[in-house]
């Protein structure tokens, strides 16, 4: 497909040119792990690499990283990010800002600092990284978390920091050996990411401040709603309302901090019908990424956080991340093509007698599948003519209300108990049915029991 | 409709089933729960699969269907999903968006805490399960 990309940034890295503000990454890259670097297998335990069909573009995040750490300094993962766009060839127009957007009949104009672009479908992947402050009375006399000073700054300071997620426990973890006293207050309870066992929640890596908080050593994590901020002079004073008791609690702190996260630059597109949820407003979106209220019109990148999909068991995508969203990218890029300009990639067929061992290797083996759980299917479709044809990797809310062809779907999904388990959804004459499979104590799923699982799930349909 | 609600505790305060909490409660309601949107016609709840959420309508309107029929229709401050995660079993009919709709989601794992923690809305979610048992047993005599 003929396409431009265009990118106010200077050069490559997107967010990572800033952020994260202590200057490490949250997601890891195995430089050792189980397969070769390069390999698709080797894609589970390398959060960061972006996805490439050139094989010297793969798996390029340990090739800039120093060893110290397998959390990716910023700069590596900006690098990671230059290196890719430089040795893949992209094609970027940097320096130039989206500044509004018009619909005219089948085309849409992007009006930018460098004058207008035309085309026959926008994507747009301008992330979650403009920052968001709640509606709180003189919220604005706090500083964001994109502003915060450097931590040395902040030595013998009473700190505040409205919210409890990570970029609030993240800058907790950085003051600890420098403030006098550290609050974190929002008004629902903390939520560790070992507990919801997903990236929603304090990820490991900074819940320092909060093992201070349980053992009572000064930081004090609080279930309190935030009232108001008001500035008295060279301090302020924060007024809260405990969730529990409704009490009233206030301190009087040097430095006000929100921590509350970031919304997506989306500009003028609410205007044009772009309809937004949560509470910091992102695009909602299809299973496939297009707008849920303007067709036509389309997301990338983090902002994919927004189409949640399934959510099973209540375990979310993992579409705000590198690992997730990049292979929701790939799916987006053939539904484009398939859909607006009809070119239709082709789907490979599968011999009838390895269909069972193809998915058994896939619930085992297939990065698409453990990045993203219960939210991506691999599936295979019964074609009268061809015979077993390979769909490839499509979104599983989007295979569960898809047409009446015979077809199975296969994922993995993960229980209450913790357990991670394959799923094969299938659908015959239009009726679906959901197969669960055992677990594996080590997710190996190239088992005599799951061979004869997936045949029983699959007897008369595909085998 | 098309934008979330900038404020969505005021959202809540103005729905039955959280008519008894106060400003810290409903804060903490509005904090901790997940807002979903749903394009018209998209399934909300799939008759048949397991892991499925409590839905409580913020705006818009919902369809109640099994096998290919029209039960019902449900709207703002309405609620469903309780009966199958309440009893752990799959849902035995579809939910489906008739018109583009909010909701807030409690994903089944978290439904048993949730309402024990706010006994005030447990309380009002029987009394409606009570209401929905009197109208069936109505029709049904």
């Amino acid at each position: 497909m003929k396409h431009a990309v265009i990118s106010a940034d200077e050069g490559a890295g997107g967010m990572f040119r800033r952020w994260p503000f202590f200057q490490r990454l949250l997601s890891w890259t195995k430089p050792y792990a189980p397969f070769e670097q390069g390999t698709r297998e080797y894609e589970r335990y390398d959060w960061n690499s972006l996805l490439p069909d050139e094989i010297e573009c793969r798996a390029l995040m340990c090739s800039v990283m120093d060893g110290t750490s397998y959390y990716p300094s910023r700069l590596e993962m900006e690098r990671n990010l230059a290196t890719f766009a430089d040795r893949a060839g992209i094609a970027v127009r940097y320096g130039c800002r989206w500044t509004g957007t018009r619909h005219d009949g089948d085309r849409w104009t992007l009006e930018t600092s460098d004058g207008e672009f035309r085309c026959q479908v926008p994507i747009f992947a301008v992330g979650v990284a403009e920052p968001w402050r709640p509606q709180i009375p003189g919220i604005e006399e706090a500083l964001h978390y994109a502003e915060t000073r450097p931590a040395e700054t902040y030595a013998g300071h009473r700190v505040f920091i409205i919210g409890k997620e990570n970029s609030g426990f993240e800058l907790a973890t950085g003051f600890l050996q420098w403030a006098r006293q550290i609050v974190l207050a929002s008004p629902s309870p903390a939520k560790l990411s070992i507990n919801t066992r997903s990236l929603v929640g304090v990820r490991a890596r900074y819940v320092q401040p909060y093992e201070d908080h349980v053992l009572a050593g000064g930081v004090i994590v609080l279930d309190a709603s935030i009232e108001r901020v008001e500035r008295t002079g060279s301090t302020s004073l924060v007024r809260t309302r405990k969730a529990d008791s409704a009490a009233e609690l206030v301190f009087e702190v040097d430095d006000v901090i929100a921590a509350t996260g970031f919304t997506s630059p989306i500009l003028d597109l609410p205007k044009l019908g772009v309809a937004t949820v949560g509470r910091n407003k992102l695009p909602a979106q299809t299973p496939f990424w297009e707008s849920a209220s303007v067709p036509g019109l389309y997301f990338g990148g983090t902002i994919h956080q927004a189409s949640p999909g399934l959510r099973k068991h209540g375990i979310p995508s993992n579409s705000g991340g590198v690992n997730g969203h990049r292979y929701n990218g790939r799916i987006l890029a053939r539904q484009v093509a398939r859909k607006h300009f009809g070119i239709d990639p082709e789907r490979p067929v599968v011999p009838r007698a390895e269909v069972v061992s193809y998915l058994l290797h896939e619930f085992t083996n297939a990065p698409e599948l453990w990045h993203q759980k219960s939210y991506l299917a691999r599936v295979l479709i019964r074609d009268e003519k061809r015979g077993i044809v390979d769909d490839g990797i499509v979104p599983l809310q989007r295979f569960l209300d898809s047409g009446p062809a015979d077809a199975v779907g296969a994922t993995l999904e993960e229980n209450p108990a913790g357990d991670i388990y394959p799923v094969l959804y299938t659908r015959r004459g239009g009726v679906s049915a959901e197969h669960d499979l055992p677990p594996h104590p080590l997710h190996d799923f190239r088992t005599r029991d799951h061979e004869r699982a997936v045949v029983e799930a699959l007897e008369g349909l595909l085998v | 409709m098309r934008s979330a609600p900038d404020d969505i505790t005021e959202t809540l305060a103005s729905l039955a089933i959280f008519a008894d909490l106060t400003r810290p409660e409903l804060e903490k309601v509005a904090h901790s729960l997940e807002e979903r949107y749903f394009a018209q016609d998209e399934k909300v709840l799939r008759e048949g699969l397991s892991g499925s959420s409590f839905y409580i309508i913020l705006e818009g309107e919902a369809a109640l269907v099994a096998r290919g029929k029209r039960l019902g229709t449900l709207g703002r401050g309405d609620f469903f999903g309780e009966i199958s995660v309440l009893l752990g079993e799959p849902p035995v009919a579809d939910v489906i968006a008739a018109r583009p709709l909010r909701c807030l989601v409690v994903p089944g794992e978290l439904l048993r805490e949730f309402l024990q923690s706010h006994p005030r809305v447990c309380y009002r979610l029987l009394v409606a399960e009570a209401r929905k048992l009197a109208n069936v047993t109505r029709r049904s005599t």
